[in-house]
Formats: C-alpha cells, sequence, structure tokens
C-alpha cells in the first residue's frame, strides 16, 4: 500500500537481503576508515570476539541474566499497570491522585534513580528487576488507560440495550475494545524494557549484556563490544516480530488507521 | 384510557430534560408528551439539536429525564431493557466480533446458546440477505451492510418496541431507499412498534402512519400528522399527490423551525 506499484515488483524478502548488504557494506566501510575502525571493527573480527566470550563463560551468562530481569521486570510491570490503568479510567480519585505522579516520575531517565534503588534493594538482579517494572509500569499504564478511557460509548449502550449487565459489559465490550492499546503497550513496554536494561545493569551488577559492555569499555575491548550490541538489538527485534504477530492475530479485526 | 391501555405500548408524560452545561442549565426537552401505540410505526422529524436523540435515550432508559415519566407496557421505564431495542446512527456493531457473532451476541443475552443461537443467528442474517458475509469482520462490510447486520442485531434481541436514531442518515441515497423498502417489507409482515428519527421528510412520509414534528429548542412537540397513504407503500408512493402533499405541509412546518434556530 504504501510501496509503489514500480517498487513492488521486488520481493520484500529480497528487499530484506539488499538491505542487509548495505548495511554490511556500510560497516564493511567504518571498519577500514581510520576514525572509526577501533570502534568497529570487522564482521569477522566482532565474530570472534563474541566467541572468545562464549570461550571464557561468560556470553550465556550475561544473555540470561539480562533476559530474566527484562522479563520479570516487563511481565511485573505489566501486571500492576493493567489494574492501575482499569481503576484510574472508572475511579475519578485513583485517577487524580496517580496521574500526575506517573506523568512526573516518566519524565525522570530510569539512569537517574538507579542509585536509589540500589541503596534500598542491595546489588544484584532485584535493584534491575524493580527498574525495568517501574518504567515498564509507567509506560504501559498510560497506553492502557487511554485504551479504556477511549472505549467507543455507543459499543457500550449497544451493549446495554441488548440487555448486558455490567459483568458482560466489562468482558465482552470493554476487555476486546481495549485490546489493541493493551497490545500497544506490550509493545512499548518491551523496547522500554530493553532500553531501561542498560541503565538498571548501571550499578551493582554481576552480569548482564549492558554491564559487560560496561566493562569491556574499561579495556577498550571493541571486538566483543560491538557484537553484545548488535545482541541487544537482536534480541529486541525478535520481541518486536513476536509481538507484531501477536497483534495481527489478536486484533486483526481492527479497521486500519490511516497515517 | 383504561380501554386503550391493552394498546398502548410506550406513554411519554411530561418529559422535561435540562443539561448541565458549562454556559449554564441547557432545556433540551420542554414537557413532551406522546403516546406511542403497540404496532405502530411513529416517524419523528425535526431540526437539527431539538432533542430527538435525547428523547430516544430517555425511551431507551439509556438517559434519565430531569422529570417526567416514561411507560413501557404500563410499567415505568427506569433503564435499559429488552422490550425496547435501539439502532443507532453510527451502526455500533462489535468491530472484533464476526457478523454472525454480532448478532449470537443480542441471543446470547436473551439466554439462548450454543447451536440453536448459531441457527437463530443465520435465520436473522437471513432476512438481511447477508448469509454469505457471516464469517465477515465489520470492518469488510460497506455501510449499507453495517446498518442492515445492526438491524439483525436489534431484531435478534426481540424487542417489543424498536428504537431508531437516524439509522440511514450516513448511507447515500441509493442505499438508503433500498434500505427503507427492505425496512418497510419487514414492517408489513411483522408490525413491530417503531420510533424512527429522520432528518429526511421523505423518508418520514414513505414510512410511518404518524409523523411528529418537533420544534426547536427547547424541543417539545409541535405537531402530530397522520399519514393516511394505505401501504403497501413502494418508492413510486413518492410520486403520489397525497404523498406531495403531505410532504410540502411536513417540509414547511420544519423549515418554519430551522429558521427558528438560525434566529
Ligand atoms: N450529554 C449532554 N450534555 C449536554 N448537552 C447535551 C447532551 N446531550 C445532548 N445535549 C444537547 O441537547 C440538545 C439536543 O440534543 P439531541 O442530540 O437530542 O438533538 P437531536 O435532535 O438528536 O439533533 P440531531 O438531529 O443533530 O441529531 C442539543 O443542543 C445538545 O447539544
Ligand atoms: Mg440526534
Amino acid at each position: 500500500m504504501k510501496t509503489k506499484k514500480s517498487q513492488s515488483r521486488i520481493p520484500p524478502a529480497l528487499w530484506l537481503l539488499i538491505s542487509f548488504l548495505v548495511a554490511m557494506g556500510l560497516w564493511y566501510l567504518l571498519s577500514i576508515i581510520p576514525v572509526t575502525s577501533r570502534a568497529f571493527p570487522n564482521a569477522v573480527v566482532t565474530i570472534q570476539g563474541l566467541a572468545k566470550m562464549v570461550e571464557r563463560g561468560v556470553f550465556w551468562q550475561d544473555l540470561s541474566s539480562s533476559l530474566i530481569s527484562v522479563f520479570s521486570g516487563y511481565a511485573l510491570g505489566f501486571v500492576i499497570a493493567l489494574p492501575v490503568a482499569i481503576l484510574m479510567a472508572w475511579y475519578l480519585p485513583v485517577r487524580n491522585i496517580i496521574q500526575p505522579w506517573i506523568q512526573f516520575i516518566r519524565n525522570i531517565p530510569p539512569l537517574a534513580y538507579v542509585p536509589l534503588i540500589v541503596i534500598c534493594a542491595g546489588v544484584g538482579r532485584r535493584p534491575q528487576i524493580i527498574v525495568i517494572t517501574i518504567a515498564c509500569f509507567l509506560i504501559m499504564c498510560v497506553t492502557i488507560y487511554q485504551g479504556v478511557i477511549n472505549v467507543d460509548e455507543t459499543l457500550i449502550k449497544a451493549a446495554r440495550v441488548l440487555g448486558a449487565d455490567d459483568k458482560v459489559i466489562f468482558v465482552r465490550v470493554i476487555a476486546p475494545a481495549t485490546l489493541p492499546f493493551i497490545m500497544t503497550a506490550v509493545r512499548l513496554g518491551a523496547s522500554v524494557a530493553l532500553t531501561t536494561l542498560i541503565a538498571a545493569e548501571s550499578v551493582g551488577a554481576v552480569a548482564g549484556l549492558g554491564m559487560r559492555i560496561r566493562s569491556l569499555n574499561n579495556s577498550f575491548d571493541s571486538a566483543p563490544m560491538l557484537a553484545y550490541v548488535i545482541i541487544i538489538g537482536i534480541v529486541g527485534m525478535l520481541l518486536e516480530t513476536i509481538i507484531q504477530f501477536l497483534e495481527r492475530k489478536l486484533t486483526g479485526w481492527q479497521e486500519k488507521r490511516e497515517i | 384510557m383504561a380501554g386503550e391501555a391493552r394498546d398502548l405500548k410506550v406513554q411519554i408524560k411530561n418529559v422535561r430534560m435540562v443539561f448541565d452545561t458549562r454556559n449554564g442549565e441547557m432545556v433540551a426537552l420542554n414537557g413532551v408528551d406522546l403516546d406511542i401505540y403497540e404496532n405502530e410505526f411513529i416517524c419523528v422529524v425535526g431540526p437539527s439539536g431539538c432533542g430527538k436523540s435525547t428523547l430516544l435515550n430517555i425511551i431507551a432508559g439509556l438517559t434519565q429525564p430531569t422529570s417526567g415519566t416514561v411507560l413501557c407496557n404500563g410499567k415505568e421505564v427506569t433503564g435499559t431493557g429488552t422490550d425496547r431495542g435501539v439502532v443507532f446512527q453510527q451502526y455500533a456493531l462489535f468491530p472484533w466480533l464476526t457478523v454472525k457473532k454480532n448478532v449470537k451476541f443480542a441471543l446470547e443475552m436473551r439466554g439462548i446458546k450454543g447451536k440453536e443461537a448459531d441457527e437463530e443467528a443465520m435465520k436473522y442474517l437471513e432476512k438481511v440477505d447477508l448469509v454469505k458475509f457471516a464469517d465477515h469482520y465489520p470492518k469488510e462490510l460497506s455501510g449499507g451492510m453495517k446498518q442492515r447486520v445492526a438491524i439483525a442485531r436489534a431484531y435478534a434481541a426481540n424487542p417489543e418496541v424498536l428504537l431508531m436514531d437516524e439509522p440511514f442518515g450516513a448511507l447515500d441515497a441509493q442505499t438508503r431507499t433500498q434500505l427503507q423498502t427492505e425496512l418497510l417489507d419487514t414492517w408489513e409482515k411483522d408490525r413491530k412498534t417503531c420510533f424512527f428519527i429522520t432528518h429526511d421528510v421523505d423518508e418520514a412520509i414513505i414510512l410511518a402512519q404518524k409523523v411528529i414534528i418537533m420544534s426547536a429548542r427547547p424541543g417539545r412537540i409541535k405537531e402530530m400528522v397522520d399519514i393516511d397513504i394505505p401501504y403497501p407503500r413502494t418508492q413510486e408512493t413518492k410520486m403520489s399527490p397525497r404523498f406531495l402533499e403531505l410532504k410540502n405541509h411536513i417540509w414547511s412546518q420544519v423549515y418554519q423551525e430551522y429558521l427558528e434556530v438560525r434566529k
């Protein structure tokens, strides 16, 4: 739809390949230009750097540590955001008390308050999960809240005149009508979780992708560092792809919005 | 009154509706009295903002009047009830349900479940000629088809009174006449009590036994015109002398109210 006729003759898979090759070419250029070559070793060296980390036995530990933190924080954030968003949408006092603070905290970069949480929760995984939970909760709560208050009033009226009571309206009208917003929240939350991970691992972490990048930085070991950066990108893209797949499955009934 | 009580479906008694707005109180309806008899087809016309939708919402039980009462089958209306069905201008189909499941929703609210509901739903879809689209989502339908589904869903709830708020208002002229004809056919068969709001004087006359003209704000009933054109009516009826005579009269009355609004 967005692509014009003349461009659409090339299949998407081929576009992907072309895009990949262009990026590899650029990467190669970066690896030979003197200014950038120290930060961007070529692909072979980068993969060797990663292999070294695997041999040292830290890579899988870092990956699993980060993924556990991301998923726990993300899941917790969602589980808290859903009921809070609904309460905010339904009860004016709850909204009036909570909303300004959600807006307030949302504007503070997590990196700034990580040390405070480490002081309370100690070092290790616990503060990481707490930071990711907070960040995910904030973004998901705001998004789901928007969804609940934007449920089309006529749909509720239509259900009511057909004889639906409050419980039926909640389960069979408000919940499905909010689902697109919940899916958007799930997507936004995933990217926030990853972004926050690096901040969360900035203080007192013993393993993790973000923590390792920082420690490799101290020894100017750029090959494994670059490999780790790329791994974070791949994790983010995989998450995004899975969520988009779910979104299509669950909310395919939606009227396509323009833009 | 007592003798007629059997035939009286809805009684609107001295209904007044005042909205609190930022600019103070706004009287939307003032002293509306109306009796709707069983099997009657009533159309309501009037300038925009005169309170037609407000009146319909009050009858439906979606809005509580500031004062006055509405009785349905002699019982006071305090909320929505399955004895009154509504068709909205904006279709109000559940976009996450297929056409068939939208109709089934109404059946399930009546306690009809499972296979029986499936079969019943198909029967209602047959009536609006949409069997082929049973498994489509609303977004895949045209406006006219969506409104047919909404009508099928309203019928599936089996209400005694059908309240329709400009149901064909968003449709093009051709689709609109088509749906008018279908609605007429249905009504001539089952004579379900209908309260139908429209902006279109032609539409009001072709459908109704009585046309209610509402006055500009605050809304009240200005005149009730009996449409003495016998059924069955077709689109050709719109060319008959009597039709044109009635149209002339109603139109000039509505126009007067329209001028009133502009003042
Ligand atoms: N919830 C509300 N709060 C405040 N004012 C309202 C509310 N609902 C309706 N009104 C006002 O009451 C008046 C009547 O509205 P209503 O929707 O019943 O008019 P209508 O005759 O259906 O108009 P239209 O033909 O444009 O649909 C309007 O002036 C409207 O602004
Ligand atoms: Mg209206």
